[in-house]
């Protein structure tokens, strides 16, 4: 009850902070002073506090069981063990909503706190941009979705958080995903503001590309995260699906990893910087929209809390307001390139040039996957989903040039890169790659031509990178996620070419066959939980030689009543056995699926790369 | 004349325009190709020709005690209360895969009244039910 009133109040103050902070900066970005007040820090620090402590006392609602707050009672329940209470409090819409307001305050805060050597009108700039959106995000909650609401007379007991959300990946998911989605607000602004100011330089360049490096390693750990949830508990045995809500996380990566890239081109060669500004604005835009389809109800997932209209309709007035404020001040702002500088076409602006191609075009793909159904439905009335069979054409083919050209890339100079430079022993690593793709390949029954040259691309990459690696001057953190990414596509092509899978309704005490082996199922047990009653059963699959157990488990929550399958998985370095099983009809039969998925663990490996090798270029000095 | 370097930009975006415009002709022959149709019962009853090559998804409820399994396959019968369409399917079904609960089927169909399925959907917690079911339900 207290706890209540505390975070709904120290929200209107925080809201209040966040007016007289867009006040305050429109009027000292006139003014000719110099250095930023220290009041405006202070105030800065205190919204954050008003949001953090908003924040808190939700936590600790959730803690205490506190039913008499709506949120509380729709999302928890007594039984629930403390980390679930705890990580309930994102588990919900008005919660999550919180939590975006809090890292938006959060960045903002450090932005401010931490950046030097930048003009003062620069940072007042990208702070008044910053609180347009926090004011939205204050008014969002306060109107449409407010955490702190009453319910009266007090229930006894909460309605309970979705089982399969009860889930350690899944618990620290959203945040991660917030810290990039929201990081990605920051550049947003900070672009806006350098626009303005007339500020896009190296120096600028370079500032933002930690900022920029910051969002993309969340943003990319966060949808690892969410992948490996739906990996287990799903049940499918798949890590994409190509699921509209996993698309709309994808498209701002999409667009994150090609401004990364071209953030680069900018700071050393002061060229493409419109396109930079394009990027940024387009990353933020493809979060926002993200939260848009998937909080509007629009897209229908586990992600979908609630079906208000009112929330979507205003989500998507405030994108509305936002991107045409910031198309209204690109076009009044944006300059002409002031040194039209020659690119030449062999040179490693080119080759970062042709990167961003790929990445637009891998969006685009993405965006009308996506929302044609959304349209299609809105014209004809007709339903229509669009799978993995689509991407999968639009994406493969264009991947085999997408490799190449990432290994070449790095290699190239700046400015001009002389041909007759390009040295004959990488003639001789792409000999090796096709000649290793086609032994593999020989083994399969896959298409011959295309997957061969698909894997030999995959694998030019890979021991191009591995090369780079040895000599004295390479570029770690680049070569690291380059290499990272061949191991990524590497293991996804094995794993897709290996995989074999078997699925049958089995009797407790029952043997089948199947390929080269043999699948016992021999016993179920049952256990009480606190909140949940579970069925372990208990198989045995015997493969050639040896004989590996696993035990899947069915577990029947009591709140909400909600069955969830657990697989069992028994990971090596060199594939996963994935058994899952569900409940039929009566108590004795079982619908069991059994999946052989090789090199899975080296999909997760491979992201983390990707992620190292981000990190290695955040921490990284630069001159 | 134009200079050189007119003629070179109007070139290069003449290229930008012919990439931009077959990568999208790409993508939209791609999805003609590639998109499931969904479909009532009621849809099916009254479709005069049946493509069997073409995947659709088919929602609606389990009927109530129609669900037979043996060792291979499942055997069910999704209703929208006004028609029926038996489903036969061979692989892993979902979590919250009951009788009177709601379901999407991914498959072929045989004819009017038969579903070879590939795939079973299923919602993610009883609240929820997908949006087609719903109006599939309620007969839109």
């Amino acid at each position: 009850m207290l706890s209540s009133y505390l975070g709904y109040y120290s929200l209107i103050l925080g809201f209040i902070f966040s007016i007289w902070l867009l006040f305050y900066s429109f009027v000292s970005i006139s003014n000719k002073n110099t250095s930023l007040k220290k009041n405006i820090v202070l105030i800065l620090f205190l919204q954050l506090f008003t949001v953090v402590l908003s924040f808190l006392s939700l936590v600790y609602s959730f803690i205490i069981s506190d039913f008499s707050n709506e949120t509380v009672y729709n999302n928890s329940h007594t039984t629930k063990p403390l980390f679930y209470k705890i990580s309930g409090t994102w588990g919900n819409h008005e919660g999550s909503m919180l939590l975006w307001l809090l890292v938006l305050t959060l960045f903002i805060f450090l932005f401010i706190f931490k950046t030097k050597n930048q003009p003062t009108k620069y940072k007042l700039l990208t702070l008044f941009f910053q609180q347009i959106i926090i004011l939205g995000f204050f008014l969002f909650l306060l109107f449409t979705s407010s955490p702190f609401n009453f319910l009266f007379p007090t229930p006894n007991e909460g309605l309970g958080l979705n089982p399969i959300l009860q889930d350690p990946a899944l618990a620290i998911h959203p945040p991660i995903l917030y810290l990039g989605y929201v990081g990605s607000s920051i550049i947003f602004s900070a672009s806006l503001a350098a626009l303005v100011q007339k500020n896009i330089n190296a120096n600028w360049a370079n500032h933002i590309k930690k900022w920029i490096f910051i969002a993309w390693i969340f943003l990319t750990l966060g949808i690892m995260l969410g992948s490996i949830w739906a990996y287990y508990e799903l049940g499918w045995g798949g890590f994409w699906f190509w699921d509209p809500v996993e698309n709309v996380s994808l498209m701002p990566w999409l667009c994150l990893t090609a401004l990364l890239h071209t953030i680069v081109v900018l700071e050393k060669r002061l060229i493409l910087q419109s396109w930079t500004i394009i990027l940024s604005i387009a990353t933020f835009t493809f979060s926002m929209s993200g939260t848009f389809l998937v909080r509007s109800g629009i897209l229908n997932s586990v992600h979908t809390f609630a079906n208000d209209p009112e929330r979507g309709i205003f989500i998507l007035i405030f994108l509305f307001v936002l991107i045409s404020l910031s198309l209204i001040i690109f076009f009044f702002y944006q300059t002409k390139e002031l040194n039209e500088k020659k690119i030449f076409w062999l040179s490693k602006e080119t080759a970062i040039l042709i990167n961003n191609w790929f990445m637009m075009y891998f969006l685009s793909v993405v965006l009308i996957g996506t929302t044609y159904p959304i349209f299609l439905e809105v014209i004809t009335n007709e339903k229509i989903s669009v799978g993995p069979p689509f991407y999968h054409k639009l994406f493969i083919p264009f991947l085999i040039p997408f490799l190449i050209f990432m290994a070449i890339g790095p290699k190239l100079q700046w400015i001009k890169q002389d041909y007759k430079k390009i040295k004959i022993q990488q003639f001789g690593f792409f000999i090796i790659s096709f000649l290793i793709a086609y032994l593999i390949i020989e083994k399969t029954n896959a298409e011959y031509l295309f997957t061969t040259i698909l894997i030999a691309a995959a694998f030019y990459l890979f021991f191009i990178s591995i090369g780079e690696f040895l000599k004295k001057n390479c570029n770690f953190s680049q070569n690291i996620s380059h290499f990272g990414f061949s191991l990524f596509i590497l293991s996804v092509l094995f794993n897709s070419l290996f995989s074999s899978e078997f699925s049958a309704n089995m009797k407790i005490g029952e043997e089948l066959k199947y390929k080269n082996g043999l699948i016992k199922f021999n016993k179920i047990e049952t256990f009480n939980e606190k909140n949940y009653k579970s069925i372990i059963a208990n198989f045995d699959i015997v493969d050639r030689k040896d004989t590996i157990t696993l035990n899947p488990e069915i577990r029947i929550y009591n709140q909400p009543n909600i069955l969830t399958s657990e697989a069992d998985i028994k990971s090596s370095f060199f594939s996963d056995k994935f058994l899952v099983i569900n409940l039929l009809k009566g108590d004795n039969l079982f619908n069991v699926r059994y999946q052989n998925k090789p090199f899975m663990i080296w999909i997760w490996i491979s992201i983390l790369f990707l992620i190292f090798g981000g990190f290695t270029g955040f921490v990284k000095k630069y001159k | 004349m134009y200079g050189k370097k007119v003629k070179l930009r109007i070139l290069f975006l003449s290229f930008v325009l012919i990439t931009v415009i077959l990568t999208i002709f790409l993508i939209l022959k791609s999805l003609e190709e590639d998109v499931v149709y969904f479909i009532s019962p009621t849809e099916i009853k009254s479709l005069t020709e049946l493509n069997t090559n073409k995947k659709v998804r088919v929602g609606g409820m389990v009927k109530e005690g129609s669900i037979q399994t043996s060792t291979e396959q499942i055997n069910f019968i999704i209703t929208d209360f006004k028609n029926e369409i038996n489903v036969s399917f061979d692989g892993a079904i979902p979590n919250l895969f009951a009788e009177g609960k709601g379901v999407v089927a991914e498959g072929f169909l045989r004819d009017h009244n038969f579903l070879n399925a590939k795939k079973i959907l299923a919602k993610h917690d009883e609240n929820y039910m997908p949006p087609e079911v719903k109006e599939a339900l309620e007969g839109k």
